[in-house]
């Protein structure tokens, strides 16, 4: 099924506008980066060059890992909002009465969630980069300037984010509780940390040929997510709290 | 041709044989998405525990056995997930609408039988009628023809046991306005919903816009119709333009800023569009809902009570808009408590209380429903109003009302106004007024919905 841009902006344009007039989202999307982007700041800042190179790398690692944290669990919230939030507020019904497809509602939904994501994350990767080859030691800089590791943000950081959209906006087509969506979606959103914490415990070195397999398994994966979220997506449930299936299941017709 | 409604490839997968049903029910509870029951719990703790017990005496490493964990608990999670209570699923009303579930609809070929009328009071004829066919509907409009733009048959909507609506069907014709009129919980909004490809119909066929109602051609309709839902569901901390830009967009129009300026002039409301629609009142927000239905031209707008919580003024713009609406040929499709609103605007009405109680003119339902009198009113009672009467030959019969008034029955009152006008001068009575009767379309309506509860019609 074709998909319509227009709709798809319009989606994104109203997520953004109303990120931009709720300042908390604002202010969340930014602690928590800050948050994980000082404190091994200050901890890479303390390490001189004779420090061992094991701890050296190690303490790398934890680094990025806390990077690519990011992404995962910053959007958990928004994306386990975005469909039963609408429901809440009472904006569903009125907007599934349009042409909108599913498909097109939810990659809006999910554009909008991992877009900021993003932009947030990267952000404060070139941050901590730039800070480090200007502030931090030579064999702490040398570690964390290495090409596979840019290229694992790089590649990694929207594709995370997107799986963690994903498993949030599931959850969110299926819940009948804002609560309850929001605590699932960052719950669920916790697994997608396997990647960055198997590569933070040297299961696995993010060669480039790894990091491309890997990021072409994750966006296969999104990709299956979004067809699968989709048909997760049933007007009927959301509008009237009861599924059709369901119902005539018990209706026995 | 209409289109009957094509269950999706999954619905019909699982609604192909009973047994299929029932095993698709059981794996729903103990597996799917609903974490509450026992056995869910249990496949989710044998899964997560084989996961990691097998995994984790194969492979020592730390970081194998904190991935099967964790993958585990995701497992638990994905299969856990939902949660939708099971009073929810089968309870229409808990979506916030208040008069979703019963409404009835038939009334397609229901001939009324003539004998019925007689010397039955309303409300006899009304059961009389329901008793014997379960419907009472305009015989003379009801058949499709190429000026409907909707066409409902036999349209039968459940939510699990309960029916929203029943064997419904009627036609709503271009340029009119129909009115759809029921008590709390008749189905008039589950009807909308239906007709506006919201929720999928149990059985029956429907065609809106000249569009059968099918799964595949959802899209096609909603590009033709507008809802104005009973809560306007806007977005609060955007502006009034915004929030019609984002629904412009989403029917796909590139620039749609002159719709919009069209549409908030169309409701008055062009010097408010930078205005948050959190800080507008009930009734401004139900003025911008009315402008957000009115950005795709639509052929078909179904309002659903639009004039609630609204003061008189506001409401009298309303009925002015809706008036404008079908001068330019939109047909609309009004659900409304509003007895007087449907009378001073409706072309046509159905009554719903599950089951159609009838459709047709207002006119010609008090006509059907009631017979043709005369409300004679005199300075002094009659000495013998049954002799004067009785003598009256287009006179069928009479009786008192509360003012002490007479209320003659007659067949045809331009032949019987003449006749008891010069009886009374002729016995020398002091005749203050001599009017025809009116019957409200309240009394039709209450007439109706009164005989459909104790005539015990679902």
């Amino acid at each position: 099924m074709s998909q319509s841009a227009i709709r798809i902006r319009a989606v994104i344009r109203k997520e953004f506008q109303e990120y931009r007039r709720n300042r908390f989202i604002i202010y969340t999307m930014g602690t928590l980066p800050l948050i994980f982007t000082a404190l091994p700041v200050i901890t890479l800042f303390s390490i001189s060059n004779t420090e061992a190179p094991s701890i050296v790398k190690t303490q790398v690692a934890i680094t990025l890992l806390l990077l690519l944290v990011i992404p995962v669990v910053l959007p958990a919230t928004i994306a386990a909002y975005s469909v039963i939030g609408e429901r809440d507020q009472g904006t569903l019904e009125p907007l599934l009465t349009t042409p909108v497809t599913r498909e097109e509602f939810l990659l809006g939904k999910s554009l909008a969630a991992t877009i900021p994501t993003v932009g947030v994350a990267y952000t404060f990767f070139i941050v901590l980069v730039v800070a480090i080859r200007l502030g931090a030691s030579s064999v702490v800089a040398h570690q964390v300037w290495q090409p596979s590791w840019f290229l694992a943000e790089l590649l990694f950081a929207p594709l995370l984010a997107a799986w963690s959209v994903w498993v949030g906006t599931a959850i969110s087509a299926r819940s009948s509780d804002v609560r309850v969506a929001q605590q699932l979606g960052t719950l669920a959103s916790l697994p997608a940390l396997v990647l960055p914490l198997l590569m933070s415990l040297q299961v696995f070195k993010p060669t480039a040929a790894v990091a491309i397999v890997i990021a072409l398994a994750l966006a296969a994966i999104d990709v299956g997510a979004w067809r699968i979220v989709s048909k997760m997506f049933d007007r009927e449930r959301l509008i009237t709290g009861a599924s059709a299936v369901t119902m005539r299941a018990e209706a026995g017709t | 041709m209409i289109g009957r409604w094509r269950r999706s490839s999954e619905t019909s997968r699982h609604e192909s044989t009973v047994a299929k049903r029932q095993w698709f029910a059981r794996r729903r509870y103990g597996f799917g998405v609903r974490p509450m029951t026992w056995q869910g719990w249990l496949i989710t703790a044998i899964a997560v525990g084989g996961a990691v017990g097998a995994l984790a005496g194969v492979q020592k490493t730390a970081g194998e056995i904190l991935l099967v964990g964790v993958v585990g608990l995701y497992l638990a999670l994905a299969f856990s997930l939902g949660g939708t209570k099971r009073q929810v699923v089968t309870d229409s009303r808990a979506s916030g609408s208040d008069d979703d579930p019963e409404l009835e609809n038939g009334a397609a070929k229901v001939i009324v039988p003539p004998e019925i009328y007689g010397t039955q009071t309303p409300r006899e004829i009304a059961e009389e009628i329901i008793s014997r066919s379960g419907k009472f509907a305009d015989t003379a409009e009801d058949g499709a023809s190429s000026d409907s733009v909707i066409v409902v048959s036999h349209l039968t909507k459940q939510f699990g046991q309960r029916v929203a609506f029943e064997d419904v069907s009627f036609n709503v014709h271009r340029g009119e306005v129909f009115g759809f009129l029921g008590p709390n919980g008749a189905g008039k909004t589950s009807t909308v919903r239906t007709l506006s490809t919201l929720v999928s119909p149990t059985s029956g066929t429907a065609q809106v816009a000249g569009i059968p109602l099918n799964a595949d051609r959802d899209v096609e309709i909603r590009h033709r119709i507008a809802v104005m839902t009973e809560v306007p569901g806007l977005y609060l901390r955007l502006s009034v333009t915004e929030n019609l830009a984002f629904f412009a967009g989403l029917y796909g129009y590139r620039d749609a800023q002159p719709r919009i300026d069209r549409a908030l002039e169309a409701v008055n409301l062009s010097s408010r569009a930078s205005d948050l629609c959190g800080s507008l009142s009930k009734g401004l927000r139900q003025r911008v809902g009315l402008a957000r239905a009115l950005l795709n031209d639509p052929e078909i707008i179904f309002l659903d009570e639009p004039t609630a919580g609204l003061d008189p003024v506001a409401s009298l713009e309303v009925h002015d808009l809706i008036i404008d609406l079908r001068d330019k040929g939109v047909t609309v499709f009004l659900t409304t408590h509003r007895l007087d609103e449907a009378e001073k605007l409706c072309d046509r009405v159905a009554i719903l209380n599950t089951t159609l109680r009838t459709v047709g003119r207002i006119d010609d339902l008090r006509q059907r429903m009631f017979h043709k009198s005369i409300l004679v009113s005199t300075a002094v009672p009659l000495a013998d109003p049954e002799g004067l009467f009785s003598s009256i030959g287009s006179v069928a019969g009479w009786s008192t009302d509360d003012t002490g008034g007479y209320v003659l029955t007659v067949s045809d009152v331009r032949v019987a106004a003449p006749a008891i006008a010069r009886a009374l001068v002729a016995a020398g009575a002091d005749v203050l007024s001599l009017v025809e009767g009116h019957h409200s379309l309240e009394e039709v309506y209450l007439e109706l919905v009164g005989a459909g509860s104790m005539g015990g019609v679902r």
